[in-house]
Formats: structure tokens, sequence, C-alpha cells
């Protein structure tokens, strides 16, 4: 496969058929958490899509060149939080100084990043599947993407069902997590699809 | 036991690393605030109803001190908010009236056009063809779009109509924002007649939509020894600066529309 192609089967298994959200089940906490609004919900995703592709690239590096000439592989989870955490942090002080009005945008959802295991879930699906640097980064975009279709679509769902009438007893959180698992149903059709034969 | 302590190495050198990093970071990337902000933001009720026009108390604090906007424009802090502004900012605090929130329709006999099953939601009610789900085109239809807006628990529907609950309300008139058909007017909090109605049709319309509209027949506004209230577009409005409460308005009024707080018993259900 030459780079091209292996890069436009990566995104559009990263945004459809392996959603991180509705296929791999990461990140469901910003999910459920602030997507009552698009607008909101938007944000968020953007700000998750900004914080995965500079994570995975960092990530990606930090492996490469320090973990595995250390022989120390096993770390990666304990490493990758302490990158990711930095990160967010240092993105956030950039941002806040550089970007004031990006900054506003995102507000408290940079921070909440750090804790998204979306974003540590990249970092090492970057590594298990030996991706190449250009491949990381381009997977952890895509996966951002694919986030920020999905908390979007649900984002759209939960305004409308939050006007409609339900059984009491479902009204609010529940009728959301139900709308959310009908969604990775629907999502289930993009499972199996191949690209390039 | 080389593995454990590469590990411990390697991991605390990147934890030193990135502390480092993050403490340059920190000191590079500062931002400058000003040193009244964070004392403004906390003489604010801190609800971020957006009452003032600003995008919440934060906002409201910067621009008091960038000089765009004046010292009690936040009518939920009140006069000890504006004071305690003042003081921050050195300057002579303002006086102002308590005003709350007042719902300008009290259509407890309002008649509605038929079975509405759509959304419960105020603005999509007033999307049915013919101007909304009432006979009377200018009512509260009591969805509530006020209530949810409300950070301070001071508005309710009470009989199918939003009523404010003057002790709780501070006056941010947020739920004004929401309401689509600007029911929802700001009142001095020691006023106590009130015309609680906002209907401009023709007296023989407001009759055949409502039980107790305001039909404009100007009996109160004879009776008026102040000039405190007049008729316009059939609508009787009380000008609260005139106003002294006498309550003869609400006495004559044959739609008891007025509302006299002072009385013991509301006229209508007399």
């Amino acid at each position: 496969m030459t780079l091209f192609t292996s890069l436009v089967t990566i995104s559009l298994g990263a945004i459809l058929v392996n959603n991180f959200i509705l296929a791999q089940f990461l990140g469901i906490c910003p999910f459920m958490g602030v997507s009552q609004k698009t607008s909101t919900a938007l944000g968020m995703g953007l700000a998750v899509t900004f914080v995965m592709g500079i994570a995975s690239a960092v990530t990606w590096a930090v492996n490469t060149y320090v973990l595995v000439p250390w022989e120390l592989e096993y770390m990666q989870t304990v490493a990758f939080i302490l990158v990711i955490a930095a990160l967010v942090q240092f993105v956030e002080m950039f941002l806040q100084k550089v970007v004031p009005a990006l900054y506003q945008a995102l507000g408290i959802y940079l921070p909440l990043i750090t804790t998204n295991c979306a974003v540590l879930g990249v970092a090492l699906l970057n590594i298990q599947n030996n991706y190449s640097f250009i491949e990381a980064l381009v997977y952890g975009i895509t996966g951002g993407l694919g986030f920020l279709v999905a908390i979007f679509l649900f984002a759209s769902i939960r305004e409308h069902t939050e006007d409609a009438e339900c059984p009491k007893s479902f009204k609010g959180f529940p009728i959301a997590l139900i709308s959310a698992g009908l969604l990775a149903l629907a999502f289930m059709g993009f499972s199996g699809m191949k690209f390039f034969g | 036991m080389m593995n454990i302590l590469y590990a411990i190495g390697v991991l605390g050198a990147m934890g030193i690393i990135f502390g480092v990093i993050l403490a340059i970071a920190s000191k590079v990337f500062a931002v400058e605030t000003d040193d009244r902000l964070e004392p403004m933001i906390e003489a604010l009720p801190g609800a971020n109803c957006g009452g003032c026009g600003y995008s919440g108390c934060a906002g409201y604090a910067q621009a008091v001190i960038d000089g765009k906007a004046k010292i009690g424009a936040c009518a939920a802090g009140g006069k000890a908010c504006a004071d305690e502004m003042a003081k921050i900012m050195g300057v002579e605090s303002v006086e102002m009236e308590r005003m709350v929130a007042m719902v300008m329709c009290s259509g407890r006999d309002a008649i509605p056009k038929g079975q509405y099953e759509g959304l419960r939601d105020c603005l999509s009610a007033t999307k049915v063809a013919g101007k909304g789900i009432m006979l009377c085109e200018h009512g509260c239809m009591g969805f509530g779009n006020c209530v949810e807006k409300c950070k301070f628990d001071a508005i309710h529907i009470v009989d199918g109509r939003a009523k404010v609950d003057h002790e709780k309300c501070t006056g941010c008139m947020s739920c004004s924002i929401v309401c689509p058909r600007n029911l929802i007017h700001a009142v001095p909090y020691s006023a106590t007649v009130h015309v609680p109605c906002s209907s401009t049709a023709k007296g023989p319309i407001v009759m055949k939509s409502c039980g107790n509209g305001c039909i404009g027949c100007t009996k109160c506004v004879k009776v008026c020894e102040h000039e405190a209230i007049r008729v316009t577009n059939s609508l009787a409005v009380i000008d609260y600066d005139k106003c002294v409460g006498c309550g003869k308005c609400a006495e004559v009024c044959p739609r008891h529309i007025i509302l006299d707080l002072n009385a013991k018993k509301i006229p209508a259900e007399v």
C-alpha cells in the first residue's frame, strides 16, 4: 500500500468504521456530559480534535525516541498520561496568551480533555498498530474528527428528544443513553467496510 | 533491578522536564489581568444570568474595568453590588430602585383555539398557523421557557400562566429575553398596582378571546387622580413614576385585570 492509500484507509476508518465513541466506546464521558447543546458539543469536538492531533504526534515521538531505546515500552500508559496532561496544560496556557478567542471558545473543555480516554486511546493504538509518524498524526486528527461527528450528531438528537414527549421514567439521561445506543447501532452499518480491496 | 531504575529515572526525568517546561510556559505565557478583576467578579452575584447584556459576570466585570459599562447594570446584585463595585473602582455609587420582572398576562380565562399537541415550547407554540394556540395573540401560553431560563427559581407556571415570585426575583430580566411574546417587563418592586395584560387588540376581540383582558375602556384613566394610567392601543399602561398605589383603578375596572397587591383579594377571584 502506498502512503496515500494507507492514510485514506486510516482516515475513513477512524471517522466511520472504527469511530472512537460509537465503535470503540472511548471518550464516553464528554460524549454524554457535554452534548446537551450542539454549540457546546461542537466546541468540545474541536478541542478534542486539536488535542488528539497534537497528542498523537508527541506521544509517538516520546515512544520512539525515549521509551523504545530504554526498553520501557511497558510504561507506555503511565508515560502517555504524563505527556497528555502536561501537553493539555501547555496548550491551554499557549492559547490563552496567543489566541484568546479560541481559548474563550474552548473554555472549560480544554482541561476536561486531560482525562479523556479517547486521547490516551489514540496514543496507545498508534503504537499497537505500528504507525509511522505521519500515519499516527493523521490517525489522531481523523480520530478527533470522528469524535466531532459523533458528538455533534448526538447533540442534535438530544436537542430534539429534549422537546419530545417520552415516558417520565426515561426523561433526561436514560433517553440520552438509549439514543446513544441507537446511534452506535447506526454506525454498525459501517463495520466491516473495506477500502482499496 | 536495572529495569526498575531505568523506569524511575526516565519517567522521573520526563516529569521534571515537563514540570520545568510548564513552569517556564506559565511565566512566558502569563496573561496580565487587572488586579481589580478578581474582587469585581467576587462582588457580582455570579449567576451569569446575562441580564446586564454581557456574556456573564466576568464579562461585565471586565467591561466595567475597561470603562465600557456603567456600574449598576447588574439588576440581580442590586444596590449592595453596585456599592461594592463603586468601592473597587473608586467612584461614587449610583442610586437604583429594585426592579423585578412581571409577566404582563394574567389571562385566567384565556380561550385556547383548540387542542394543541405540538412541542411543549413557547416559541414553537407561537408558530402555529394563525399566530399561536390561543385566541389571544398576546397571552402567555405557559410552556415555561422563562421558567427554564430563570437561575433564581423565581418564575413558575401557575394555572397555566407564568408568574414571578417578586421576593425571589432579582430583576435580571433574562426571562424576558426568551419570551417570544415579550410579556415580561421590569417593574419597580415597590409598585403595588399593575395591569398584567399585553393585548393591544380592540375591545370586542379581547372580549371574545379572554375572560379578563384589557379592552381599553379608559374607566381607569378617568378615575385616576394622578394621571398615572393611560390607554394606548386599547391597553391600559401604568406610569410607575406617578402611581401612588391608591388602587382606585383596580376597583372600577370592569374586566378585573388591574391588579392591586394591597387589596386583600385579587378582584377576579372575588
